[in-house]
């Protein structure tokens, strides 16, 4: 009985599949060369990225392997390297290479996680205000729109400062990663909420939400089943532009030191800490990171490109 | 010799796995002065003909084989410069929608004297002149004053008129009218067949009219042909196909127009159309469950009386209540339905008709009035157990099969949603049980409920909306012009179903539509309306035959004759007055 089971999940997940690859979607991704190289790309600076505790040649964390002695030796092609670290050490003597697949994964849980924070903020009142209507919306809307009058940085920079005042002398290599977290879906929550808020009042009036109303179902639940299910196509598209948004954002807010610690750098910390020796010749220390945001955030909005014109039915 | 000549045309759609063959061996002739019509369901592959004529395919479509012929020059492998001006010089266009096809922008005369100087060699003043003289043509009163108004200071009757004039504007030889009535109303689209059948015979101009209205194609073509499945299945002067239809699928078709004039106890059922499904195993209801819990008190009187029944929306806010507009979308409107009996509401757009439906159940607030469902006033109710139990006994089938069924869910789901809402059954396989018998019942098969709805055809759709509002087991049903967005063949087959339905379940139905052949079908007793006024209401039969306000006269004059058809395969049913026995 249960081999009868097995057998039609799995026959099923392959007719999935089957189906995903058919698909006029896959067709679009196939026939535009550029979003599969971005793919490719961004698969790849993933996976390092994830497994970078078992592919990175040191552990930038490991204090008893990090050696002052060490400091700023440039990359391997240049004179006096040293074969150890392929693309030279930061002033503390940890290896680039290591440093940069450690920091581009801090950059990328950021990015992901402040992205679904904005996502769930924003879907939640985009929703609340586009089947409202009304004093509800205008209210949500309005604060958006002031939301909108300062950028993201100065946001981030506000609330980074506010918490310091209120939290004081707490550990910041702890909390700095969730306030970063929390401004970021704090300045990101706005296009999420306009979005939704417009789709939502387009699927509200359609007739299978009255017929659900006629049912006689409340309306926290025709928004979470009905409408909910029925908006996300767009939200999937900001969401993948925004991850790349949020990555730069990350980065400059590090550069700009109220981001992550210079003991667990991200990306724009690693630049940051390469800017001070920018002009005394170590050049590497700022560029090769900086290479790498640039790569990471070309890709992933290339892909995110792509996914919006092949989900707008208008540019077909 | 004929004007427009298509010789053995085949159009087809390269596409990224096969190619479809839209149109097929079609061969048609169009002589001078003459209408043809082109009729058949969606799908049939009656516009690509047209487009093709004109050579408006859209990509990637592509003649693939046959010749089209004009005043025996051969136009379909003229380059595309040529066939540029070919059009509107010598082949004009109507479309469907006159709403979305004059530029909003641009003010009448600078459309039509810009197609006019494109075509004729003409000064702007000569062109001015023309354009003044053709609105004039086509009966736009005032045409020297009006030519100067842009598109949205015109009606949608006086609209589709101003794109007559822009399709007659360099005095064409073949004009071809893509739906040129249904986007309008029946008292509009009648005076706009006059015009056209007018000026076909005035000018001496060719028409080809593509249409799925049988109506239209009795009232005003001089030949039909038939299409079914990218091929033409008849062909002929249109009293013959029409009296004496030779091709099966021609007789089903026809049998399937529902008529002014007759009554048919059931439409014939026509083996042409492949989804129609029959259940197949017999449910009895007065044991299964949808047959349970029937047994409602009887209310006093009628089941639903709706008294003075009053809805204004607020078209313009201002915080100054001078500067504030309104719309009375429904005025004092009262009328009893009785339990057992089919109610109809019949008018035109913007009548009031659906406001009234959705103020029934609840979707809208009255601004005014009461309606009083088996003895309970609805507009006061305030306990929200008390709604629901109402909710649950009154259900609404809608109007769009595309948009009233969650494209996200499966139809499993959509239909067990009001059982396990309302807890109408005990456990999951019960709700399972009834979504299959609900599913067999309305002739989907079992199958169906693993599907999403985009998997369906419009009528089975609608079949699906059906099963949903038969889910909560209501005994008061709201169909808010259940059929217009389908196909003849579809329609007949729905309104089969509904009819069983009610009989087998003793429904209550109040049935809206703007179509008066389609009400006489399906109603006991019927209102009229108008500009949310109800102007009368009466038996079927009297509405019919001996009706009172001069606004139901006008609307049954202005109906098309089906006189023309044929009337086989259908059977007559009785009086119609009383409510059937429960």
């Amino acid at each position: 009985m249960s081999n009868v089971s097995t057998d039609k999940t799995e026959t099923a997940a392959a007719g999935m599949l089957a189906r995903m690859v058919d698909s006029d979607i896959f067709h679009s991704f196939l026939k535009s060369k550029v979003t599969v190289i971005a793919a490719i790309g961004t698969a790849v600076l993933f996976l390092l990225a994830f497994f970078a505790p078992l592919i990175a040649p040191h552990d930038p964390f490991d204090l008893a392997t990090i050696s002052i002695l060490d400091a700023r030796v440039p990359p391997m092609w240049m004179e006096y390297a040293d074969p150890r670290f392929v693309l030279g050490t930061d002033d503390q003597g940890r290896d680039l290479l290591s440093g940069i697949f450690y920091g581009m994964r801090i950059s990328l849980i950021v990015g992901f996680c402040s992205v679904i924070a904005a996502a769930i903020l924003g879907i939640t009142l985009g929703l609340v205000a586009g089947y409202m209507g009304g004093r509800v919306d205008a209210v949500i809307m309005r604060i958006a729109d002031i939301q909108l009058t300062f950028p993201a940085i100065l946001i981030a920079l506000l609330i980074d400062g506010a918490a310091r005042g209120i939290f004081g002398a707490l550990d910041r290599e702890v909390f700095s990663f969730y306030i970063l977290i929390f401004s970021l879906a704090l300045s990101f929550w706005v296009q999420y909420a306009r979005t939704v808020r417009g789709s939502t009042m387009v699927e509200k009036n359609k007739e299978y939400v009255q017929a659900a109303r006629v049912i006689g179902i409340p309306a926290i639940i025709i928004m979470v089943r009905h409408i909910l299910p029925n908006v996300t196509g767009p939200v999937l598209v900001i969401a993948t532009i925004n991850l790349a948004l949020a990555i730069v954002t990350e980065a400059t807010l590090s550069f700009l030191g109220v981001g992550m610690p210079p003991t667990q750098p991200s990306l724009g910390t690693l630049i940051a800490i390469g800017n001070d020796f920018l002009y005394s010749g170590e050049w590497w220390i700022a560029i090769f990171p900086g290479l790498a945001l640039a790569l990471l955030v070309l890709n992933v909005n290339l892909l995110g490109d792509w996914l919006r014109d092949a989900l707008n039915p208008k540019l077909r | 010799m004929s004007v427009l000549r298509i010789h053995d045309l085949k159009v087809e759609f390269p596409g990224r796995k096969s190619t479809f063959v839209a149109v097929h061996g079609v061969t048609l002739e169009v002589e001078a002065g003459k209408i043809l019509g082109v009729v058949g369901e969606s799908g049939a592959g009656k516009s690509t003909v047209g487009n093709a004529v004109i050579g408006l395919l859209q990509e990637p479509g592509r003649i693939g084989e046959g010749e089209v012929f004009l005043h025996g020059q051969r136009i379909d492998n003229l380059p595309d410069k040529q066939k540029r001006l070919l059009r509107g010089r010598r082949i004009g266009m109507i479309f469907q929608d006159p709403l979305t096809s004059l530029d909003p922008l641009q003010t009448i005369e600078s459309q039509l004297t810009e197609t006019i100087r494109i075509h004729l060699k003409l000064s702007a003043s000569e062109a001015s002149a023309r354009a003044i003289e053709l609105l004039d043509a086509v009966g736009i009163p005032d045409p020297d004053i009006r030519i100067k108004q842009y598109p949205h200071q015109f009606s949608g009757g006086m609209r589709q008129r101003v794109v007559i004039a822009l399709a007659l504007c360099a005095e064409p030889e073949v004009v071809i009218a893509d739906e040129p009535t249904t986007a309008l109303d029946v008292s509009i689209q009648a005076q706009i067949l006059e015009l056209m059948k007018k000026l076909c015979a005035d000018r001496n101009v060719s028409m080809v009219v593509i249409t799925h209205d049988m109506g239209v194609i009795a009232d005003i073509t001089d030949h039909v042909a038939v299409m079914y499945r990218g091929k033409l299945v008849e062909y002929g002067e249109t009293d013959q196909v029409l009296g004496r239809p030779q091709h099966p699928y021609t007789q089903s078709l026809i049998s399937a127009v529902p008529r002014p004039d007759i009554r048919v106890e059931r439409f014939p059922m026509v083996d042409y159309i492949e989804e129609a499904g029959t259940p197949t195993k017999h449910i009895d209801i007065a044991t299964h469950w949808l047959g349970k819990a029937r047994a409602y008190d009887k209310p006093e009187g009628a089941l639903v009386k709706i008294r003075d029944l009053s809805m204004r929306f607020v078209t313009r806010a201002s915080i100054v209540p001078s500067k504030r507009r309104f719309l009375d979308a429904v005025k004092n409107v009262s009328f009893d339905i009785h339990e057992g009996e089919t109610f109809g509401l019949v008018g035109e757009s913007g009548s009031g008709k659906s406001t009234i439906a959705r103020l029934i159940t609840g979707l809208f607030h009255p601004t005014g009035g009461s309606i009083d469902f088996a003895g309970t006033e609805l507009t006061s109710l305030t306990d929200r157990r008390q709604v629901l139990a109402m909710r649950r006994q009154m259900q609404m089938i809608f109007q769009d099969p595309y948009s009233s069924l969650n494209a996200r869910m499966r139809v499993r789901s959509i239909i067990a949603e009001p059982i396990k809402f309302h807890r109408l059954a005990a456990s999951n396989t019960e709700v399972r049980q009834i979504v299959d018998d609900l599913l067999d019942h309305v002739g989907l098969g079992i199958a169906a409920g693993d599907k999403f709805p985009h998997e369906f055809s419009g009528g089975q759709r609608q079949r699906i909306s059906i099963a949903r509002a038969l889910a909560t087991r209501p005994r008061f049903l709201i169909c808010d012009e259940p059929t217009s967005a389908l196909d003849v063949s579809i329609q007949a087959q729905i309104l089969n179903l509904l009819k069983d339905l009610q009989e087998e379940l003793g429904l209550t139905m109040l049935f809206i539509s703007h179509d008066l052949a389609v009400i006489r079908q399906m109603c006991n007793r019927i209102g009229v309306m108008r500009h949310g006024e109800l102007c009368e209401v009466a038996d079927c039969d009297a509405l019919f035959d001996n009706p009172q306000h001069p606004y139901t006269k006008q609307l049954l004059e202005l109906m098309p004759s089906m006189e023309l058809l044929s009337r086989a395969n259908l059977q007559e049913s009785g009086p119609t007055g009383a409510p059937p026995a429960p």
